[in-house]
């Protein structure tokens, strides 16, 4: 099985369509990126920029310490994220454990929240050293309890020492398991990868996979979705773009705290990939203290001060 | 929440409230403000409006200026030790860092460019002359010149107007460290920062008469290069006037250095990181409007890569931000004169008459004051004017190769030498690439980084002598020979 005819499921095809790949420098990607972040986004462009962000969130709770309250919290906020006010969007989905699932589809529903997905981080979260069958069980069941994302790690080990057709068949199958029930996300870990060499080639080895989305980092290894690392992801979906014609989207994950940052990376996206990507259905953004600070910095546009941290609700 | 797919980011402007323009100005000599007899208006190419009315200085000036500078450099300045230099240059250039606000601001408003690049690449660069040639001025004797290196005396330095400031700092900072006195002339269009700096220069309590400013046009140039009084000559702009500069100091004893007119070579080989690649085209032609003599204006595209590069490029330059400069987000500003506009038309005209194709970036141009959008001609060949003649606006041509020989072939044949730009991933092509390549800078894979530690000048027409780094100091400095 393979995605768009461009790889024929054998190693040597593979490695030639990895080989086709330009190489990036590290020192004009850091450049480019560090120019973005010079935007200067202002009045209506920020409130724009603000309600959209919110729109892209994947309220994440990853925690040894997750218990069934805790993600029907979260659940809520993802549904109303500021209960006082109904015109603040709801976030894209909550990003959960795979045993915390059913908990968090069942609790949406009940609340009016069908429209905000769920997404499972599977694979043997975060390291992915598990055997296959145990991924595929991991899968199998994030999407028998109702998961509609699927965010699955790869194998970084196999990646770095060059077994690249192992990473590829890893993805493959999990796509499989995911069949039209849930989108595939898969992500690098790209603190891990280190080079955006690696992260360019990550890109295109996951998309011709059959990933929908590729996303950075676990939010458990530290770099994660640096401006620069993004920027290399947006031009990889971008160039794919131009092959194939899809649309493949991007998920920065870890590090994203605040207003400023978020709005960095929708300027990323606006300049690299285009305004085709800045909706939510291509671009999520993998955060949990960020929301009530893009929740802030909008009742401060509104109000024309900034309100105590009470005036927003903790998870 | 319904989905609008566009960003459209709003006016940021910079506030222009910080910056104090007086509607008249005089010169700078000996260490006062003097009222000029003529003038003439300066404006803001972004919009046409008057700025201010800028002295002519005429004989009497130039005569004035010249005798304050040699009575500072016989009084002063060559009797000071080099570590009392080098504390005023260290002064100016913290005041240059204090005051970097005012100064973005007067530079974008009298030159066009972007807030963006006046803010982070004109102001630090010229603090960071300042900052670098201070610590030079007491270690002259280990500049490898000799044990007693001496300087020349009075200083003539005519700069250009696409850096105003920076080639202010360029030419003033090493003069001073090495002990000479200077007689500077802005360009005609571009003489407000330099007036300012000469505020700087009071507030550091510079010694009377060690920098001097005179404004005005070609003809005041005119005079300071044939002043009797001067000893050096130092000038910035074009080949034609350094050509005239050359043959003026020819029978004379003064020395000159010169740096001109360039065409440079932007070389994209097939294994280039080819995002990068673009970025550093479009940065190479397009940053300060193309007004940049080391500009990459010619793209020299090996053909495997050519359509992938040229689609990238096209799709890149429709993300420029053109309009404002003095809103942040501004990427490409105004042209920075009408004569200057007018000579880019000529030559993009040229090109359209000969035969290459003409692209330019979607983009809303403003009704006032003179734009030109970010263009590329494609099918250039070496025998197309807008191959050959410097356009020096945001005008690309672009050439293809087959071979890395013949890429160097094409890169070498011009008339100009002052920089070239070289893209692959491969180390060992660059390096050969460079050693083929007679240009004074080149770049391996970015672009238009200068820095003050780093010597910069041209080949055959493109100049005499180097700015920057050790050999920049040595061409202020007697007794030594310098290229």
């Amino acid at each position: 099985m393979s995605y768009y005819g461009l790889v024929d499921g054998t190693e040597a095809s593979l490695k030639k369509y990895l080989a086709s790949l330009s190489g990036v420098d590290q020192v004009g990607a850091d450049a480019r990126a560090a120019m973005l972040a010079t935007r200067s986004i202002k009045a209506a462009s920020k409130r724009w920029a603000i309600d959209t962000a919110i729109s892209m969130v994947d309220l994440t709770t990853l925690e040894g310490a997750d218990t069934p309250g805790k993600v029907q919290a979260l659940c809520s906020k993802a549904v109303r994220p500021d209960p006082t006010d109904s015109s603040v969007p709801s976030v894209g989905a909550v990003c959960v454990y795979n045993d915390m699932v059913g908990i968090a589809r069942t609790h949406l529903d009940l609340i009016g929240g069908e429209h905000v997905g769920v997404a499972a981080v599977s694979t043997a979260f975060p390291s992915g050293r598990a055997s296959m069958p145990v991924k595929i069980q991991d899968t199998q069941d994030a999407i028998d309890a109702g998961a509609s994302e699927i965010d699955m790690v790869i194998d970084r080990g196999a990646f770095l020492s060059g077994r690249y057709i192992e990473v590829f068949d890893e993805i493959v199958k999990i796509r499989e398991v995911c069949g039209d029930k849930a989108h595939l996300k898969v992500i690098f870990e790209t603190g891990e990868l280190v080079t955006y060499d690696n992260v360019r080639k990550a890109s295109f080895l996951a998309m011709a996979a059959g990933a929908h989305f590729i996303k950075t980092s676990t939010g458990k290894v530290a770099p994660a979705a640096t401006a620069p690392v993004v920027l290399v992801m947006l031009e990889a979906v971008r160039d794919f773009y131009a092959m194939t014609k899809v649309r493949i989207g991007v998920k920065p994950a870890g590090g994203i705290r605040n207003t400023k940052d978020a709005i960095k990376q929708l300027v990323l996206v606006n300049e690299t990939a285009g305004p085709e990507w800045l909706k939510p259905s291509l671009f999520r953004i993998g955060a949990s203290a960020l929301l009530n600070d893009l929740l802030m910095q909008r009742m401060k546009m509104d109000d024309g001060y900034y309100a105590s941290p009470q005036y927003v609700t903790i998870d | 929440m319904e989905e609008k797919l566009s960003f459209e980011y709003a006016p940021a402007p910079e506030s222009r409230a910080i910056v104090s323009i007086k509607p008249k100005y005089g010169h700078f000599i000996g260490g006062k403000f003097v009222l000029g007899t003529k003038h003439f208006p300066t404006i803001n190419p972004a919009t046409e409006e008057v700025l201010s009315q800028i002295a002519l200085a005429g004989k009497a000036d130039v005569d004035a200026a010249v005798k304050a500078a040699r009575k500072a450099y016989t009084t002063t300045w060559s009797k000071m030790s080099g570590k009392e230099r080098g504390k005023y240059l260290f002064r100016i250039a913290r005041i240059m860092q204090e005051r970097s606000r005012e100064f973005a601001v007067l530079e974008t408003l009298d030159n066009g460019k972007p807030i963006r690049e006046s803010r982070d690449v004109d102001v630090p660069l010229a603090a960071a002359h300042f900052f670098y040639h201070a610590g030079w001025a007491d270690k002259l004797e280990y500049a490898g010149l000799g044990t007693t290196p001496k300087s020349h005396g009075v200083a003539g330095q005519i700069i250009p107007w696409n850096f105003p400031l920076l080639m202010l700092a360029w030419k003033v900072a090493p003069a001073l460290a090495a002990g000479n006195t200077v007689v500077l002339k802005p360009a005609e269009t571009t003489s407000l920062t330099a007036l300012l700096f000469a505020e700087v220069c009071q507030q550091a309590e510079l010694p009377a008469g060690v920098v001097n400013i005179v404004t005005g046009d070609g003809s005041t140039g005119a005079l300071i290069v044939n002043h009797p009084g001067i000893d050096k000559i130092a000038f910035t702009g074009s080949t034609e006037v350094g050509k005239l500069i050359a043959r003026a100091v020819a029978p004379t004893n003064k020395s000159v250095t010169l740096e001109l007119g360039g065409k440079a070579a932007n070389i994209i080989f097939e294994d280039a990181a080819i995002d990068e690649a673009v970025e550093g085209i479009v940065n190479g032609i397009f940053f300060n409007q193309g007004h940049v003599c080391c500009a990459g204006s010619r793209l020299i595209l090996q053909e495997s890569v050519a359509d992938e590069v040229l689609q990238k490029l096209k799709n890149r330059m429709a993300a420029i931000r053109v309009g404002d400069p003095m809103d942040k987000n501004t990427d490409l500003g105004a042209i920075n004169s009408k004569e200057q506009l007018l000579k880019i038309r000529e030559l993009s005209a040229a090109g359209d008459l000969e035969g290459a194709q003409r692209w330019s970036a979607p983009c809303d141009l403003p009704g006032k004051g003179f734009w030109f959008a970010p263009t590329i001609f494609t099918g250039v060949t070496q025998a197309h004017r807008i191959a050959r003649e410097e356009i020096f606006g945001p005008v690309l041509s672009v050439l293809t190769f087959r071979t890395p020989q013949e890429a160097i072939d094409k890169a070498n044949n011009t008339p100009f030498g002052l920089s070239a730009g070289i893209w692959s991933e491969k180390g060992s092509k660059v390096l050969w690439a460079t050693q083929q390549l007679r240009a004074g800078v080149i770049w391996a894979n970015t672009f238009n980084k200068f820095d003050p530690t780093s010597p910069f000048g041209g080949y055959k027409e493109s100049g005499w002598g180097r700015e920057g780094g050790r050999h920049g100091l040595s061409a202020y400095l007697k007794g030594v020979s310098h290229e």
